[in-house]
């Protein structure tokens, strides 16, 4: 028989994420601090409101671009938060995640051979949707020493004559940096200078803890060349609802939309009726999810430094990322030996690029009782491989 | 600070100083100031713990009852309501807009102490109209804490 699979789907790598998924799935006593959603559930008076949906038989498509209230309430509330003004009937598409935007996105703006620039360490998607996009990924290794913003000498060097989009992934997952408005000016002028193109990932955007998060779409210029994309995942604790949405130049949004309707369809429509009522009335619930994972981040910087564990101050996303070069071993075989010996599992940071080596991706969607108990066996860990050292 | 710190002691009072400090991102001396700030405020009225009394051996009775008064002249129901809170076995008094005028929650061992209590002493005063007592069943949620629920984590183990 003929080998029915296409060459490209082939040579995609599983992600990093998977195999270190399958040792920590037999472990059944291990305790996680590896999972990127929130801990909450979603608030109440939305699922209530996806409820109410299906009891008025709201159980048809909707048009392609979403619910024309969805689109609406995400106008306003781009218009709330950051200031941004965006047409509800031309230049928003509701997905099924940020996960289809980016995909959809990237499929809309790249021809063969172009050039996609991806910082790492970042989300696992990037690169995949880039190259089944047809595009060559140019990945810049960002660094500890700026707290894993992107600087404009990284940038500048990355940019190529085929360069068409550089995917802009803040707050980030996996090392909570965030690029704030003098950052974001700075690589503005040379996006603009070499007329490229962005794809900014803000789907963690209402959760940073120092300033209010800034969308590169608000800096001056910018709004024309930018595909914003966000979701209900991670700020409403809305994972399994499967919503997020892009918002860009109408044209862009007009080809998206094409592959959309023919892939998808329309976004689930319980979940954009919910999400109207997040929109609404949610802006309550974020802020004390918020302010719950400020005091774990708190709690987890306060207890490195008790140990002595380099680590950043992340402002961003619900992610820590410690440094454990000091130990003179990879991130995956500090990760395996944790879990064995400790039986907590946290994600080596080569999972999201190599850059991540010598870092450990720690997530703080978990009660403070969990994270307590983990951090007492972290530092029982530490310590051992120190003595083990000397 | 003040807000976020009430909503830490509201869910855990037994937290200390130290850790408090840390969650807020204050300095210790900061915290326990304005702790005691609140206390000698009166925004901070106690430091209590909640009991499902369900799971002890300890016999516990619950009533909610509805009171009708009448409001006296110059004290309105401030002195009736005193005259009903200072029983040491009232939990609860709250004056209610509505139907009836306070709402009195009174906790007992036994059923006949609470209807000996509603006949004897609370229907007696002279400003109380009228009496309807509820006795509580069984408690699902108490101060915004579901009692009979283990809290499962249903997410997978890691997620990117
Ligand atoms: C940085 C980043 N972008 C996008 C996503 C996709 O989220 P969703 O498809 O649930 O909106 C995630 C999820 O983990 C993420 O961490």
């Amino acid at each position: 028989m003929r080998n029915f699979l296409s060459d490209k789907v082939q040579n995609i790598q599983p992600s990093g994420i998977r195999k270190f998924f399958d040792i920590v799935s037999e472990m059944k006593d291990a305790i996680s601090l590896g999972v990127g959603e929130p801990d909450f559930e979603t608030p109440w008076h939305i699922r209530d409101e996806g409820i109410y949906s299906l009891e008025k038989g709201k159980t048809f498509y909707t048009s392609n671009s979403g619910l024309k209230e969805l689109r609406g309430e995400i106008c306003n509330y781009l218009k709330r938060v950051q200031n941004l003004d965006y047409n509800p009937d031309k230049e928003v598409l509701v997905t099924v995640g940020g996960s289809e935007a980016i995909d959809i996105g990237l499929r809309a703006m790249i021809n063969p051979g172009d050039e996609v620039i991806i910082p790492q360490p970042s989300y696992v998607s990037y690169e995949p949707c880039a190259y089944l996009a047809g595009a060559k990924s140019v990945i810049i290794n960002l660094k500890a020493e700026n707290e894993f913003r992107l600087t404009p000498e990284e940038l500048e060097n990355a940019i190529t004559d085929k360069t068409k989009v550089l995917i802009l992934p803040y707050p980030n997952n996996p090392t909570g940096a965030i690029m704030e408005r003098e950052d974001l000016e700075k690589i503005a002028k040379i996006i603009i200078e070499k007329d490229i193109f962005v794809l900014s990932d803000e789907i963690y955007s209402a959760l940073t803890y120092k300033e209010k998060h800034v969308s590169i779409a608000n800096i001056s210029g910018m709004k024309e060349r930018t595909l914003l994309i966000n979701g209900f995942s991670k700020a409403y604790a809305m994972t399994g609802w499967r919503l997020g949405y892009a918002c860009g130049p109408a044209e862009l949004i007009k080809q998206m939309t094409k592959i959309h309707q023919y892939a998808i369809m329309c976004a689930p429509t319980t979940s954009q009726y919910a999400a109207v009522d997040a929109l609404k009335n949610g802006d309550e619930d974020v802020e004390k999810m918020r302010q719950a994972y400020n005091q774990r981040r708190r709690f987890l910087m306060n207890a490195f430094s008790e140990m002595g564990l380099a680590c950043f101050e992340p402002y961003g996303a619900f992610y820590v990322f410690p440094c454990i070069k000091e130990f003179g071993m990879s991130s995956e075989e500090f990760a395996e030996r944790f879990l064995k010996e400790e039986k907590v599992a946290a994600v080596p940071g080569t999972a999201f690029g190599e850059s991540g080596e010598g870092f450990l991706r720690i997530s703080y969607a978990y009660s403070l009782e969990n994270l307590k108990v983990a951090i007492e066996r972290l530092k029982h860990f530490v310590e051992r491989l120190r003595e083990e050292k000397v | 600070m003040r807000e976020e710190l009430l909503s830490i002691v509201e869910k855990n009072s037994r937290i200390d100083l130290k850790e408090l400090a840390v969650l807020l991102g204050a300095e210790e001396i900061d915290v326990a100031n304005e702790l005691a700030k609140l206390e000698a405020e009166g925004v901070i009225c106690g430091y209590h713990t909640l009991i499902d009394w369900e799971k002890t051996s300890i016999e516990m009775v619950t009533a909610l009852i509805e009171v009708k008064v009448t409001p006296q002249r110059g004290q309105g129901f401030d002195h009736i309501a005193e005259r009903i809170y200072n029983y040491p076995e009232v939990k609860a008094v709250y004056l209610i807009s509505g139907g009836y005028d306070l709402l009195v929650t009174l906790e007992e061992k036994t059923l006949k102490e609470i209807s000996r209590f509603v006949s004897d002493k609370l229907s007696t005063l002279d400003s109380v109209l009228s009496t309807a007592t509820h006795f509580i069943l069984k408690k699902y949620k108490d101060h915004g804490t579901i009692l009979d629920k283990k809290h499962e984590d249903s997410r997978e183990v890691i997620t990117p």
